[in-house]
């Protein structure tokens, strides 16, 4: 206790220090850098900086905040719409977790907690921009009309699988809505959607690129490497960190020790914005005005959502042995963004308990009806797995396919089809 | 920059002699970065979305490969990026996913390292992986490689049998001027991702009669440099020139040599290999890289497996020792002209 009286006494004269030395001048370095010269060492230390704000508009009852007003843009068809995408997300998650515990899926990631982040953003992007996503974002896709007969195709990596079947669970792509295909290899969307959004900026185009990642994804180097790029070349790219508390069973205490990923932006020059991520408003509208700001200001914009992953990391984790249960209860009763939009929404009486238990239902039954249709699709091809390698298909390749397809041939009992 | 004495003149090449077959072409005098700076030229020229940069390609390049195409072109279609590997290999893989021809310089091929995780598990895969809807093809990254007399450890490195393991990657070397700008260019034209080592050795000391204007060298094709009946020997880039060397000595000697380049790394010629290792039953395959897991290894077993009749001495390879490249010790460390005689009247005195 005296330590930290001490401590406290303490911060505000350390806070003080730096207006007893004073400014001797200053020096001209190259690339038109100005710094002012001091006569008394200078230590800024990030400890006496102020945390950055978490923008939100609704309380954790669903009640506006003092002063806050609902985002322009949000009405009551947004809103319930929105409210409808996370219940059907929810009810995939649902489904599908229990799909794989039963083994009829390889693996699946929920975004338990963090239907806020995803559709509020999703709602406040276009659909001409292109979206980068880590993975933990299918409610993005989900918003921009991906169906569930094709999210199901994926997950059982059938013939209807855009991607051939070649992929992880959960790994989607779309060209047609503009949504990179996800790959494993954590943090490497962010350069490349740099180099995208720099692309759209030579043609004039009125887009950007969104590209999500998680706060545990910011540690790699491709993270630096990305926002240095992107604000060196004034690219219009929003990265949107999705920072949940956790990476797998890492929390953020091991993860970093500044003030999360929002600090880091201004280190490279790029303006932040801070949100509370389970405050889906307070993100649509924050999504919206970094879109807003990238487009006018020609540069990019670095936001951070503040949530909480309420579920496990995959199916391959069971995160109770790294974080007690009653912290997951305490967020999932206390602070979950659908219940915070569900609570707005019968205030304003756009919803009803009836219309919430009807939605369910009609929502599982329709995740059910897409696993059901999935699961009985065939595999894709044989001739598939040899294509796409390269544009072409080179001699090599078509010598090694030939190879396959004569054994097959020879011991077909081996090598059935189907899962 | 360039020279300016244009004149007509039949090329030496036969790769270009089977391309062009009796057309005379018209054609310049260029070292290695003159050509290859007038490939990127042509490229830029035919596409207005091409763009190049990397560390200081702005001021021309520290190998002078770039040297006025920011003038020609302005500085948003060529820049510098910032000092990242990973960040420049990323940035062009994102400015190709949207079907825009980037053009990326890594500084010295030493320092790819820092990207492979970009080009082996992003570049490579992006195609596959999507399914076919998304490719970063209109991608070529450019990097000198190779000896350079005084290089040591990082300014010397052969890597490209990282690359040649790496389905959906090509890898492509030139060895002079001509072959240069135009595997260069069909590189970045090609729908593929192209790594493209340049021997550095070579920018200022080779020389040679490039073609003017948009022409292209075809991928994939090895290019016979001289026939021979006793022996067939494998090279590609700045080794070619070692190799040359080996074969006059050996046709003194009295020993005819089949000499082929490569040329393109992955996917590379078997049919041309193969024909002329049934045509000599011998086989040398010379690389500075080191030995153990060089590309000289999946050439030896694959002629082994496709040629094992013909074959009449063991196949050899003639590269770099298993250590990392050594400074003072570099002239005794390389698969010299002299270690590849030796290595020929082996093979035929077998």
């Amino acid at each position: 206790m005296a330590l930290r009286l001490l401590t406290k006494s303490l911060a505000p004269r350390a806070r003080a220090a730096r207006f007893f030395s004073a400014t001797v001048g200053h020096g001209e370095f190259p690339g038109g850098q100005t710094v002012p010269y001091v006569n008394k060492i200078h230590v800024v230390d990030p400890k006496d900086a102020d945390v950055i704000p978490a923008y939100r508009v609704l309380d954790q009852q669903g009640k506006l905040v003092q002063g806050a007003s609902i985002p322009e843009g949000i009405d009551e068809d947004l809103a319930v719409e929105i409210y409808k995408h996370m219940i059907r997300l929810n009810s995939m998650d649902n489904v599908f977790y229990d799909a794989q515990r039963q083994g009829r899926i390889s693996f699946y990631m929920t975004a338990f907690g963090e239907e806020g982040t995803l559709f509020g953003s999703a709602a406040a992007i276009k659909p001409r921009d292109m979206v980068f996503a880590q993975y933990r974002e299918a409610g993005v896709l989900m918003w921009r009309g991906f169906t569930l007969d094709q999210f199901a195709d994926q997950l059982f990596s059938n013939e209807g699988d855009l991607g051939k079947g070649r992929q992880m669970p959960v790994h989607y792509g779309s060209r047609e809505l503009n949504y990179q295909t996800v790959s494993s290899p954590l943090a490497t969307q962010l350069p490349q959607a740099a180099g995208a959004a720099y692309g759209f900026k030579l043609a004039k185009e009125d887009r950007i690129a969104v590209c999500y990642f998680g706060e545990g994804a910011a540690s790699e180097g491709d993270f630096h490497a990305a926002l240095n790029i992107a604000a060196t070349r004034d690219c219009p790219v929003l990265y949107f960190a999705r920072n949940n508390g956790y990476a797998i069973s890492t929390p953020v205490k091991d993860q970093f020790r500044g003030d999360g990923i929002a600090s880091r932006g201004a280190g490279y020059g790029i303006p932040v914005i801070r949100v509370d991520g389970n405050d889906v408003f307070a993100v649509y509208e924050a999504t919206k005005k970094a879109r807003e700001m990238i487009l006018s200001e020609g540069r990019p914009v670095l936001l951070e959502t503040m949530s909480y992953r309420q579920g496990h990391h995959s199916t391959s984790d069971d995160s109770t042995r790294y974080r007690a249960v009653s912290e997951i209860k305490h967020w999932k009763d206390t602070n979950c963004p659908m219940n915070r939009l569900k609570l707005y929404l019968l205030d304003q009486g756009w919803w009803s308990e009836e219309r919430d238990v009807a939605l369910k239902d009609a929502e599982r039954s329709s995740v059910l009806a897409a696993l059901t249709k999935a699961e009985a699709k065939g595999i894709p091809a044989l001739d598939t797995m040899f294509e796409d390698v390269y544009a072409e298909k080179p001699r090599h390749l078509q010598d090694q396919e030939a190879e396959m397809l004569e054994h097959i041939a020879k011991y077909p009992e081996h090598y059935a089809s189907g899962h | 920059m360039l020279p300016s004495t244009r004149r007509l003149s039949t090329l030496a090449s036969s790769t270009l002699r089977r391309q062009f077959a009796s057309t005379p072409l018209v054609t310049e005098r260029m070292n290695m970065f003159t050509a290859l700076n007038d490939a990127m030229r042509v490229a830029m020229e035919t596409d207005p979305t091409a763009v190049v940069f990397g560390e200081d390609v702005a001021f021309g390049g520290v190998f002078r490969c770039t040297v006025d195409l920011k003038e020609q072109f302005g500085e948003d279609r060529v820049f510098n990026s910032p000092l990242c590997e990973q960040g420049i290999a990323g940035f062009a893989i994102g400015y190709a996913s949207i079907g825009r021809t980037a053009i990326a310089e890594i500084q010295f091929a030493d320092y790819i390292f820092p990207a492979f995780d970009q080009i082996v598990n992003e570049a490579a895969k992006f195609r596959y992986r999507s399914g076919n809807q998304f490719d970063c093809g209109k991608l070529t990254f450019r990097a000198p490689y190779g000896a350079v007399g005084h290089g040591a450890h990082y300014h010397s490195q052969s890597p490209e049998a990282y690359f040649a393991h790496t389905p959906g990657l090509k890898v492509v070397i030139p060895r002079n001027p001509t072959q240069a700008k135009g595997l260069l260019l069909a590189s970045i034209r090609d729908p593929n991702p192209v790594v493209f080592f340049e021997p550095k050795a070579l920018y200022r000391a080779s020389v040679s009669d490039v073609p003017v204007g948009d022409f292209t060298v075809p991928l994939g094709q090895a290019d016979i440099m001289r026939s021979g009946t006793d022996i067939t020997i494998v090279g590609w880039g700045a080794q070619m020139r070692v190799l040359e060397d080996a074969c006059d000595m050996a046709e003194e000697a009295g020993v005819s040599c089949e000499l082929i380049d490569l040329q393109t790394i992955t996917p590379w010629d078997v049919d041309t290999v193969e024909q002329s290792v049934r045509k000599t039953g011998r086989l040398i395959v010379s690389h500075e890289a080191p030995k153990t897991g060089g590309f000289a290894s999946e050439i030896a077993s694959t002629i082994q497996e496709r040629c094992f009749l013909n074959l009449e001495a063991p196949v050899q390879r003639v590269c770099g020792y298993d250590t990392p490249f050594p400074l003072a010790y570099e002239k005794l460390y390389l698969p010299d002209a002299l270690k590849n005689f030796e290595a020929i009247k082996h093979a035929v005195n077998y």
